[in-house]
């Protein structure tokens, strides 16, 4: 794959994992209305999914599209950040990957819309709306937990705390980052960082919580080491391709 | 179930279809305060594009009328017909009415 059919790609698995993993809480979530929340989201990730698995498989030109990147590639070849992957823990765990994540995503497609690639552009466009109330949602819960009752507020320190070491992964710019970027398609998510940091640390303050401390960066998604918990999510996501190759209904 | 004293408080939702239309009851959620109960509403009501504009308000706040008043309050409009504008005669040639 060239510099901007794995660009696409990347895109692509954090939203195509995120959205599995979204699903997951489908008929758990603490209230129904939660759950439709949630829903909500893992849908949206889902759709996103679909446009930049195809977008790649377009640029690539092998012939494949959306599903069968999503469905016929194995565990290393899935370029998601980590943080995408973990799993979903109790809510607030899910709240604190969540909240890191869409302020990142928000960020990256409000910047992606000025693409000179009017593909990616477009679909950053149309999804950067999609994500701006997925990081209000999480923002919103995020306080709600951290100023909550005591249990509450432990479990949203207990979330950031283990979210936090994958956030630094979404800003690193590495040689697929640097050659979308010189062509004018690609994002400098290193710029990216001081906007995020501002808008988590004004939420944190309205939550009354503090930073969890700083610990080494977790790194790897995007050359495909993953964490254990990325296989078994596939194996489930991808059972029904695996088991009847081309099934369609 | 729940012990019910946790239940979060019960709201209303209505919704406006499009724009110059009221504002429609479409039915209720759950949430722990007017912020998160339009975030609810939003995501329960209108995901198939049935609205641009939310209200909630606290179903607690709903003054109804008693059913066992049913009879003396509605039933005495039955027989008044003529509250109907229905005895007019309507000249020929008049259209939008």
């Amino acid at each position: 794959m060239d510099a901007l059919a794995t660009y696409a790609l990347r895109l692509g698995d954090d939203s195509l994992i995120l959205g599995q993993r979204l699903s997951e809480w489908c008929g758990h979530a603490p209230a129904l209305e939660v759950d439709l929340s949630l829903a909500n989201v893992a849908l949206d990730q889902i759709g996103q999914a679909t446009l930049f698995l195809n977008l790649a498989g377009e640029i690539e030109g092998a012939g494949r599209d959306g599903d069968k990147l999503a469905f016929h590639r194995d565990v290393m070849d899935f370029t998601n950040c980590l943080l995408v992957e973990q799993q979903n823990g109790d809510f607030a765990q899910t709240i604190a990957r969540q909240f890191l994540f869409s302020h990142y995503q928000e960020l990256m497609f409000a910047a992606l819309a000025a693409s000179k690639d009017a593909r990616f552009a477009a679909i950053a466009a149309k999804a950067v709306k999609e994500v701006t109330y997925h990081a209000t949602l999480a923002s919103d819960w995020v306080v709600r937990l951290g100023d909550g009752t005591g249990e509450s507020r432990v479990r949203m320190n207990a979330g950031l705390d283990w979210m936090w070491r994958f956030a630094d992964e979404l800003f690193v710019m590495d040689d697929v980052d640097a050659a979308a970027l010189a062509v004018g398609v690609g994002v400098d998510k290193a710029a990216l960082r001081s906007a995020w940091d501002q808008r988590i640390d004004a939420v944190l303050t309205d939550a009354t919580l503090s930073r969890p401390a700083a610990r080494r960066p977790v790194l790897g998604g995007r050359t495909g080491r993953h964490s254990e918990h990325l296989g078994h999510l596939l194996s489930e996501m991808q059972f029904l391709q695996r088991a009847y190759p081309g099934a369609t209904w | 179930m729940s012990d019910a004293s946790k239940e979060w408080p019960l709201w209303e939702v209505f919704v406006r279809g499009k724009g110059g239309l009221s504002h429609r009851h479409v039915g209720s959620v759950h949430a722990a305060d007017a912020k998160m109960a339009i975030e609810h509403a939003r995501d329960t009501y209108t995901r198939r594009m049935e609205g641009v504009s939310l209200w909630v308000l606290p179903s607690a706040q709903i003054t109804s009328s008693d059913p066992g008043d049913a009879a003396a309050l509605f039933e005495p409009a039955e027989d008044k017909v003529y509250r109907h504008p229905t005895f007019y005669k309507i000249p020929d040639g008049i259209t939008h009415i």
